[in-house]
């Protein structure tokens, strides 16, 4: 089972949606569909679930061209931020709904909607309607109704979104436990990078339209193959300033913060892209360098710290484990872990990673 | 200006209360000092919007007083109590300028030119509007907008409170960041008491200089975001704040020890009382270790977010997660866990025993 994109573009009037992309999706995985809003992730499930057709190129499920091909026809399903369900319907109708229509017999229709329905811990409230339950409920009662007919596509469209945030954590980590088993490729569309990494599977990064990276999540978040991947894989903002490298020396352009660097790169001019974390008020790694900046704000969060701060033109954050009260103004020391600094060439492509 | 005190306020929305469950807010007493940054926190449905609700004068409390400098405001409408409130969705006038919308409840007021622009003029500085003063509000992006709305709230100096009701959840994560540091910034500049309602934790604790956790209609806690970190009282606390959450887990009182898994585990507490109807333990999966001995678990699960590992383990009382740093090594199969007796805590029906 695959699902292939081969260049495929949306145009809406003179306005490019969907930038010539190619992606190939296996069997069996999670592929997370990482983006800003406005980025073209709906765009690209409406055109994989055949509700839209793309402009030009072709889509091929399973070696088998399927362009055109209408949705009904295809074994799809889908979830989308706002909770969709049948409001007259009872929660074991509503998740029974798409058995029905394909004639399922009444026997198997149970079993099947209650196996799903304690997998997504519904069992007791089966005779219920959907106003009677919660948020995280209604939305549970959307995944159960597309996880009982096993298609051979499922699109989650950022189905965490409109959810209180403990709900969301408590779903975002059930959900790559309900499709271990399943034959299935599973798309899902977030504007939350730790979405993506609690999630696992693959990821996509996207920007306007383009699908900038593809690839394991971990390796993408790690190793972004260039500035704009790395940007969209960060929360907080990665911090990023221009250095200069020379010898073994590098430099911070404008200030005079240099470390020591093993980095087998050219001598020259690079951007390079330090994730919050990696900069900390206590020493991390073998590598660290210091720098001294102005406090514009600090942001405790119970466990962690977050220092925003200014060094010349830079206006950069940090966060530390612990916590770290800091007035606004003050001269604050911090330690940046250079073992985890991505350096970017003069193209914004990474060249070295740590 | 104001402080705001709250005495023994409850509210139901039915004619006729028979049980606590028929209370939307039960026992509410709560102190705000004058230029404090407060936030509400909790799931939907705990009661905090019918709470926000009372404070603006929209609801009139079943029982109970809203005083705000001692003065009596319990049956003021919300003109009368001058209040700005700022809504989860933008509220601004499309057709005219930032700066007409920014200028527009100063002059509802009688405000001079002069006086409304030296206001309208340190507001757009702060927020960073002053270069968009001449376009009309109809072309820009939802946090664009959102910024207008909080500029139009924070432009009065006269109002006793300003009340933000989740402003941030249409807001990109990136753009998150930024506003929410903004808010933090601008109540330090001008020192007007400030309430923020969210489900958010991660948006309560680093705005607020003091939290009230609420749950079910009541207050389970109210303390710095390090304190409800730290030592929760309730166990909602320690489950809602913290991500993962607390393991809380059954355990057994014999005299007056704490039973766990068979061991018994060293304890900060005497413990006197006994009729409790469930006792369990709490410990924060960023206190936990592995260890050569402790308690014995099988690992499930290990998600690895770029920053932490999260460890999902699971004895016999249950599941355990455990939080270690990216780099950590973490042991496969069989593992034993130990608990940092500082942070290892005892409930009693929910509530700490101390």
């Amino acid at each position: 089972m695959s699902l292939e994109l081969k260049n495929v573009v949306k145009k809406v009037g003179i306005q490019t949606h969907i930038h010539p992309t190619n992606l190939k999706l296996e069997k069996n995985t999670i592929n997370v569909l990482l983006g800003s809003t406005l980025a073209g992730k709906t765009t690209l499930m409406q055109i994989m679930a055949g509700l839209d057709k793309p402009t030009s190129g072709e889509i091929w499920f399973n070696e088998k061209n399927v362009t055109g091909t209408e949705v009904q026809k295809r074994n799809c399903s889908m979830v989308y931020q706002q909770f969709i369900n049948y409001p007259n319907f009872t929660v074991f109708e509503n998740i029974a709904s798409p058995l029905k229509i394909t004639g399922v017999n009444s026997d198997e229709i149970k079993e099947r909607v209650g196996k799903v329905a304690e997998l997504l811990k519904l069992s007791a409230m089966l005779e219920k309607k959907p106003d009677e339950l919660s948020g995280g409920q209604q939305q549970r009662t959307a995944l159960a109704r597309a996880l009982v007919k096993d298609s051979d596509l499922i699109l989650l469209d950022e189905p965490l979104a409109n959810l209180d945030f403990k709900l969301r954590e408590e779903l975002r980590e059930e959900l790559p436990k309900l499709f271990e088993d399943r034959d299935c490729i599973v798309v899902y569309a977030t504007t939350e990078p730790l979405d993506a990494l609690m999630i696992g599977g693959n990821t996509a990064t996207l920007l306007e339209g383009k699908i900038i990276q593809y690839g394991k999540t971990l390796e993408v978040y790690s190793k972004p193959e260039n500035l704009n991947s790395a940007k969209v894989f960060s929360d907080p903002p990665m911090n990023i300033a221009e250095i200069n490298k020379s010898g073994d020396t590098c430099k911070l352009t404008d200030n005079n913060v240099q470390w020591k660097s093993a980095a087998k790169i050219k001598d020259g001019t690079y951007k390079i892209g330090i994730r919050p974390h990696n900069i900390t008020t206590y020493k991390e790694g073998n590598n660290s360098v210091e720098i001294n900046g102005k406090v514009l704000i600090s942001e405790l969060s119970g466990s962690e710290s977050l220092i925003h701060f200014t060094k010349g033109n830079l206006n950069w954050v940090s966060l530390s484990n612990g916590i770290q009260q800091k007035n606004i103004g003050e001269d604050t020391k911090l330690y940046m872990n250079t073992d985890e600094f991505l350096y970017f060439d003069q193209n914004n492509r990474l060249v070295k990673h740590g | 200006m104001a402080k705001v005190t709250l005495k023994d306020l409850s509210h139901s929305y039915l004619e006729k209360q028979n049980s606590d469950i028929d209370w939307a807010l039960r026992g509410i007493n709560i102190d705000w000092k004058d230029g404090g940054a407060y936030a509400l926190l909790g799931p939907s449905g705990c009661g905090k919007t019918t709470l926000l609700n009372i404070i603006s004068g929209l609801l009139k409390p079943t029982k109970g007083e809203i005083l705000f400098d001692d003065n009596d405001v319990t049956k003021l409408n919300p003109v009368e109590r001058d209040i700005a409130q700022i809504f989860q969705f933008p509220v601004i006038y499309d057709t005219m300028t930032v700066y007409d919308n920014l200028a527009f409840p100063l002059k509802n007021r009688g405000l001079s030119e002069k006086e409304i622009d030296t206001k309208v003029r340190e507001i757009g500085e702060m927020l960073e509007l002053t270069s968009t003063f001449k376009n009309k509000a109809s072309g820009l992006t939802a946090d664009g907008k959102q910024k207008i709305s909080l500029g139009r709230g924070l432009v009065r100096s006269d109002v006793n409170v300003i009340m933000f009701d989740e402003p941030l959840t249409v807001i990109d994560p990136h753009l998150k960041w930024v506003l929410r540091s903004k808010l933090k910034e601008l109540h330090q500049k001008i020192n007007r008491t400030m309430i923020y309602v969210t489900h958010d934790q991660i948006e309560a604790l680093t705005f607020a200089d003091q939290v009230v956790v609420m749950h079910e209609g009541q207050i389970v806690q109210t303390g710095t975001p390090v304190e409800l970190f730290e030592k929760p009282k309730h166990t909602f606390v320690g489950h809602f704040i913290g991500s993962p959450g607390m393991n809380i887990l059954p355990c057994e009182i014999k005299n007056g020890q704490i039973n766990f898994e068979g061991k018994i585990l060293p304890s900060n507490t005497s413990i006197k009382k006994k009729n409790f109807s469930k006792t369990q333990i709490g410990i924060r999966p960023e206190f936990i270790n592995f260890s050569n001995e402790g308690i014995p678990v099988k690992i499930k699960r290990i998600s690895d977010t770029g920053r932490h590992k999260i460890i999902e383990t699971e004895c016999s009382s249950g599941s355990i997660k455990v939080l270690a740093k990216a780099s950590a090594q973490i042991p496969s199969g069989s593992a034993h866990l130990t608990f940092d007796q500082k942070y290892t805590y005892l409930y009693g029906d929910n509530w700490i025993i101390e």
